[in-house]
């Protein structure tokens, strides 16, 4: 079995008339957290959105535990036990946090203990249990999107920036909850602008621009290289506490 | 890092105005009842025609429940939805004279069986056809909204002529089953029987809907569909699956209406359906595209308003439900209950 739970080679994909990928390739090492980092528009979500099958790529090659998925549709890839957590974060806003949750558990009724764990670590969904997933703050709603996906025991994580626009006290929440995740050999591919974060969490680190993987490495060579950083994302840990 | 609450709560007081907004349109259908209640002389007008108003409303529930749930769903407009109505008339109506020596009898339970053989068979017919339109005619336009528009049409066209060549292009006059002619009297008003069965009959299907939306998986796999596909697809639904099961399910009920309808009028056409779709549409339209609930509520208006409107002033009903559907959408212009789409 390869050391990669994931692998993209050369993918291309083309939104309309424009070519948002233009040949990415990416190893997501098993059992690690993998950032992908990049300045904003350089074609990171596309990337993530790509794997899950919401848009195609048209060259190229996706494997998921080495089996190739770059044609295969969304649901089945889920299936294959992928966990999606989008940008938007996808709440079904009419549907209770109840019915959220149970709507994630794909193959079956939510398994208690599970349940459990993830109301030990979002405290808040157990309160807001019976409401409306639409009356939930930002932070809440962001805790919900997370708890979803890993309301099952899934292959691999593509979670597309979970602190985006969060306070601080949430930002720790979600940190807390993705290192859990990781501490049970959870593999993460994780799109994450907040560096503090992104240094904390991540194993490894790919940095992306127009449209191509620009570098790929340790976390912790590129948190400690300010000129680095300064090269690829246009950043300094000076100002990104 | 000191822990900041996640949720801050708020002592606010709200207004009784407030309180009541989210129950708008359950309460504007108690409203209109009211305002009818004033406006009509005497009660027992008033009982007749709410009782009437209640009953065609449930019909037109019935025929556009499917319509509703699958433009929520996929996108879809189905300009042909028309056709199953039609279809599903033509189908029952033909099981009814075909048993006759039921209806005919001075039974409720012959009669009352009668009615669940031929409205079964049109449910069935007209669920197998939702199912071959939605292969051959609409899976090609997905994503195409005029197109979609123009081959349901046309699909609604050839539907209506194969019914023209199959049933020939008269006119079909029919009696409704022996028990079910006539009328009871309540509190001096005369209630059609019929009419009573069609509101048992929608009340039936809405709760029966509701607790499919509500309670089951597949139901809350479909409301969540309606407001976000993509996200349902990437949970690991085939939403195309279920779409085609709303589609089938939909085209089942919009025949179940067909024959409702058929019986109400005691004539069907090959247009019926076509006819119907004017007041299918605004119901749709003014209870929030996708929204069971919101096309329930907007059915009873429509029927109850057309009812007091043709008693009082019958010139105007021809346009009553066309000024309700431009009040609403100037009060909420994305139907009563509007469903809260993912962008």
């Amino acid at each position: 079995m390869s050391d990669n739970i994931l692998t993209l080679k050369g993918v291309k994909t083309n939104i309309a008339q424009y070519h948002i990928l233009q040949g990415v390739d990416l190893d997501v090492p098993r059992g690690a957290v993998t950032m992908l980092l990049g300045r904003n528009g350089v074609g990171k979500t596309t990337t993530l959105r790509t794997i899950i099958g919401h848009w195609r790529a048209h060259e190229g090659q996706i494997l998921l535990d080495g089996e190739d998925i770059t044609k295969v549709p969304t649901p089945a890839i889920a299936r294959m036990g992928v966990g999606f957590v989008p940008e938007d974060m996808g709440i079904f806003s009419d549907l209770s946090v109840e019915e959220n949750m149970t709507l994630a558990a794909v193959s079956g009724p939510i398994n208690d203990s599970r349940l459990q764990w993830l109301f030990s670590v979002f405290p808040a969904l157990e309160t807001f249990w019976k409401k409306d997933a639409g009356t939930l703050s930002g932070g809440q709603k962001q805790m919900l999107t997370i708890a979803r996906a890993m309301i099952e025991d899934r292959k691999l994580y593509l979670i597309d920036e979970p602190t985006k626009g969060l306070a601080p006290a949430i930002i720790s929440t979600m940190a807390k909850a993705l290192r859990e995740l990781k501490s049970q050999g959870a593999s993460i591919l994780l799109v994450e602008q907040n560096f503090a974060v992104a240094k904390a969490l991540g194993d490894t680190a790919n940095v992306m621009d127009d449209g191509r993987m620009v570098w790929s490495g340790e976390m912790n060579t590129l948190a400690t290289d300010g000129d680095l950083q300064e090269r690829l994302m246009g950043l300094t840990m000076d100002g990104h506490h | 890092m000191s822990a900041a609450p996640d949720h801050n709560p708020t002592m606010a007081q709200t207004t009784l105005v407030q309180r009541l907004e989210p129950h708008a349109p359950v309460l504007l259908v108690l409203g209109l009842m009211i305002l009818g209640l004033i406006a009509i002389p005497s009660t027992s007008s008033w009982l007749t025609l709410t009782v009437s108003g209640l009953a065609m409303g449930m019909m037109i529930f019935i025929m556009a429940s499917g319509l509703t749930l699958v433009f929520g769903l996929m996108d879809v407009i189905n300009f042909g939805h028309g056709a199953f109505v039609s279809v599903g008339a033509f189908v029952g109506v033909s099981l009814l004279l075909g048993l006759e020596h039921m209806t005919g009898a001075p039974s409720l339970a012959l009669n009352l069986t009668a009615m669940l053989v031929a409205i079964l068979g049109a449910m069935v017919a007209t669920g197998l056809m939702g199912w071959a339109f939605e292969k051959v005619i609409v899976k090609p336009v997905y994503g195409h909204h005029l197109k979609q528009i123009l081959v349901t049409m046309g699909g609604l066209i050839v539907v209506e002529q194969l019914i023209i060549v199959l049933w020939g292009p008269e006119e079909i006059y029919i009696t409704r089953p022996e028990a079910l002619k006539g009328a009871v009297t309540f509190a001096g008003a005369a209630i059609e029987k019929y009419r009573l069965v069609a509101v048992g009959i929608g009340a039936v299907v809405f709760l029966g809907m509701r607790w499919v939306l509500r309670s089951t998986k597949i139901g809350l796999i479909v409301r969540a569909g309606v407001e976000n596909g993509e996200m349902v697809e990437a949970l690991g639904y085939r939403l195309r699956l279920v779409f085609v099961g709303v589609f089938l399910a939909g085209s089942a009920l919009a025949g179940l209406g067909g024959v409702l309808w058929g019986l109400y009028q005691e004539v069907i056409t090959a247009h019926m359906g076509n006819q119907s779709m004017i007041l299918i549409f605004i119901v749709v339209i003014i209870g929030g595209l996708g929204s069971v609930e919101g096309c329930f509520i907007g059915a009873l208006m429509v029927g109850l308003l057309q009812n007091y409107v043709a008693f009082l002033e019958p010139k105007v009903a021809l346009i009553s439900n066309i000024g309700l559907m431009v009040a609403i959408l100037m009060w909420r212009p994305q139907g009563m209950i509007p469903v809260v789409k993912a962008k």
